[in-house]
């Protein structure tokens, strides 16, 4: 581990940018999704796609608001190879 | 855009940039030209059919060849990174999609000052921004801030000296954490919120944000950039996870 990270306390080491995932992403949707505008249905907050966290290390991926850290989309994908997308934390999303 | 298709590249060139930084030049046959600061991702298969897949920011600036330079950090107990720096040799191959991303991307459109933050490997997709913009000739103010462990982990090291002797507007500035040379004058501790503030100093509240490196760093200077008083759509942030992976 690189002491740029072990000298920086606190923070979730886990996280990352939802444009770590613009590839998945894109998989699903079909189009470059991380500059698309959000907006989160809990606290209202506008934002592009890519700027959500991330979070990948459970079964899926799971995006959450960069503001509030609330979910604004799951993501899974299913043993037949479909996605199962749960966007219901996003009060729209336009691509 | 066209649909993201795995195909399979060649590696045309490897390079040691730092004991821990390998550069592969991949030649794609199809590539459509990148923009600086997006990724590919990388699919190894192994013979059992085992799949691992990575994502790789490029290092190279857009160019009408379609060969794009990976610069991997080797992450001692990672599952595709120790292939890329051990295993891997000229004439391999393997499958890349891409590019992909646009959110963490400059592409010298705009005249906003630039304030690139990088910690360790996260210097990579910032190098395709530096790049870029000496290629284009682009006057725009643009400062880098670097942390390295020591003087033999900084990336591109000789090329970043160029590029800054070029007084073309580009002001790179290292802080060396960990160790450093004799009669060293530059920073020498972790970037912190007095750093970011001198920073801006230079480039001005105007500036756009790039900060990528590993996630603690990555939070750090964001909240930093913030709490100066930086809008958070000035801030644009590529977090590498917890060891750079």
């Amino acid at each position: 581990m690189t002491d740029e990270s072990t000298d920086y306390e606190g923070a979730d080491r886990l996280t990352l940018d939802a444009n770590a995932c613009a590839g998945l992403l894109m998989e699903v949707f079909g189009t470059e999704m991380t500059v698309a505008a959000s907006r989160c249905t809990h606290c209202g907050n506008r934002a592009q796609v890519g700027s959500l966290r991330a979070y990948v290390h459970a079964p899926g991926v799971v995006l959450r608001c960069a503001t509030c850290t609330e979910v604004v989309m799951r993501i899974m994908r299913r043993a037949d190879g479909s996605y199962l997308v749960d966007a219901r934390g996003a009060a729209y999303i336009r691509m | 855009m066209a649909a993201l298709n795995w195909q399979i590249v060649t590696v045309t060139a490897v390079r040691d940039e730092t004991p821990r930084v390998r550069t592969l030049s991949l030649l794609v046959p199809s590539w459509q030209s990148h923009r600086p600061g997006q990724h590919v991702d990388i699919r190894l298969t192994a013979e059992d059919g085992y799949q691992a897949q990575r994502s790789y920011s490029i290092a190279s600036a857009p160019s009408d060849q379609p060969v794009i330079d990976l610069s991997i950090e080797l992450i001692e107990d990672g599952e595709v990174s120790p292939f890329l720096h051990d295993e891997v040799v000229v004439g391999d191959r393997f499958e890349v999609r891409g590019p992909i991303g646009g959110y963490f991307v400059w592409d010298g459109a705009g005249t906003d000052p630039l304030l690139l933050v990088a910690g360790g490997s996260g210097i990579v997709p910032l190098m395709a921004m530096v790049r870029h913009r000496a290629q284009i000739g682009s006057s725009v103010p643009c400062t880098l801030l670097y942390s390295s462990r020591t003087p033999e982990d900084i990336n591109y090291s000789d090329e970043l000296q160029r590029l800054d002797a070029r007084e073309d507007g580009l002001r790179v500035i290292h802080t060396l954490t960990r160790s450093q040379p004799q009669g060293w004058t530059g920073y020498s501790r972790r970037i912190d919120m007095r750093m970011i503030g001198e920073m801006l100093e230079g480039t001005g509240r105007m500036a756009q944000a790039f900060v990528c490196g590993p996630t603690p760093l990555v939070e750090s200077v964001a909240e930093s950039l913030v709490n100066i008083g930086l809008a958070p759509s000035q801030v644009r942030t590529e977090r590498f996870g917890p060891t750079g992976a």
